[in-house]
């Protein structure tokens, strides 16, 4: 029987076939799913921010896309995965409210999911597929059997990418 | 002690004092709000959370409940946001009230429907930050309102996200109201900036 892992805010976790890995009503963070797909071995992070170094106080690796990634790919090859495998999809980094002032935070959902796709380019990590961006939240769940990422959203039919 | 008052640091005493602006922010939004549909509303005990990120998304009912959600940037003497946030199906009977339409006519928010509640979310924000503004004494501006309908932890992740530049949990003072059996259920949500409770603690003549 699969489990379903659930993911908080700025929280990541990995996982084996035939579990699944969910992040409830994910808003302006941004959904990083890494698979190995030979392997079977998933990981999802739920981050908030787009880099740890340009903030001070970044212990908690979970909340930045950088250190995220980095973590998520370390658990993943202690489980059994390798690097040069492994694959990638993204979903989230909407923008909930619409400012109209050049605020920053209008444009951090933007940010994240273009720090995201950045840092997995440099990894040499392929982005197989992504649902970002717009202005709605998600429900994702990642199949760790069939490398499906199931999206959710308010109004609308549930899709896979 | 610290120079910066960690939220880790705060104790019983400063929660309740926390927990009393809440009470007088609220209160203040309460009678707007009884007021503006002629109604009396109910008010809940405030709430003082510190919340790790991964559980904040379990407020407002749990990370998919449907909610409307009006933000408002917080400036001034202190920072932060003001959320005013609705279940949708109270967001409607709230609108439906102000607007003498039939109450239990649950059809998509027109424009003018989605203005009432920016409106009511003025009104709302202005009172409660004015009370707690005359309690401290201190200048505290709002934004014009923000809004969205969406799942609570979609609309949460845009305060938390500013939480998450400076720490690794939120603070928030919540307070849940209701209407009685019209159901209008809701929350007044306070998310001060870390530097900002040392402020209000230091105004209140609690530290110094």
């Amino acid at each position: 029987m699969a489990e379903m892992i659930k993911v908080g805010m700025a929280d990541l976790k990995t996982c084996k076939t035939p579990d699944i890995l969910t992040t409830l009503g994910l808003g302006s963070c941004v959904g990083i799913v890494l698979y190995d797909p030979s392997k079977k071995i998933a990981g999802l992070a739920h981050i908030m921010l787009p880099d740890s170094t340009q903030i001070r106080n970044n212990s908690n690796k979970a909340k930045f896309a950088d250190t995220a990634i980095d973590v998520l790919i370390d658990e993943m090859i202690s489980m059994g995965a390798r690097k040069d495998r492994l694959v990638a999809k993204l979903a989230g980094g909407a923008q909930m409210f619409s400012f109209n002032s050049s605020n920053d935070l209008m444009k951090i959902g933007l940010r994240n999911a273009e720090a995201s796709k950045k840092i997995l380019k440099a990894l040499n990590i392929r982005i197989l597929s992504e649902d970002t961006g717009e202005n709605y939240g998600r429900t994702i769940e990642f199949n760790s059997d069939n490398g499906e990422l199931l999206i959710k959203t308010i109004g609308k039919e549930p899709k896979t990418i | 002690m610290d120079d910066k008052l960690s939220m880790d640091k705060l104790n019983e005493m400063h929660i309740d004092i926390l927990r009393e602006i809440g009470n007088i922010g609220a209160g203040n939004a309460t009678t707007a709000l009884s007021q503006m549909i002629n109604k009396k509303v109910d008010m809940g005990v405030p709430k003082v959370n510190i919340l790790e990120f991964k559980e904040l998304s379990e407020v407002l009912g749990g990370a998919e409940n449907l909610v409307v959600g009006i933000l408002f940037n917080v400036t001034g003497e202190i920072n932060g946001m003001m959320m005013f946030a609705l279940e949708q199906s109270s967001a409607h009977v709230l609108v439906n009230l102000l607007m003498g339409k039939n109450i239990d006519d649950f059809s998509e928010f027109t424009e003018m429907d989605l203005s009432a509640l920016n409106e009511i979310g003025n009104i709302i924000a202005g009172a409660y930050l004015s009370s707690l503004s005359g309690l401290t004494n201190l200048k505290i501006n709002a934004s014009i309102p923000h809004l969205a309908i969406d799942m609570a932890g979609a609309i949460l992740s845009v305060p938390a996200i500013e939480f998450g530049k400076t720490g690794d949990k939120a603070l928030m003072i919540q307070t849940d109201f209701g209407e009685g059996k019209e159901e209008v259920d809701g929350y007044f949500i306070l998310i001060p900036e870390e530097d900002s409770f040392r402020t209000i603690l230091k105004t209140l003549g609690i530290m110094g």
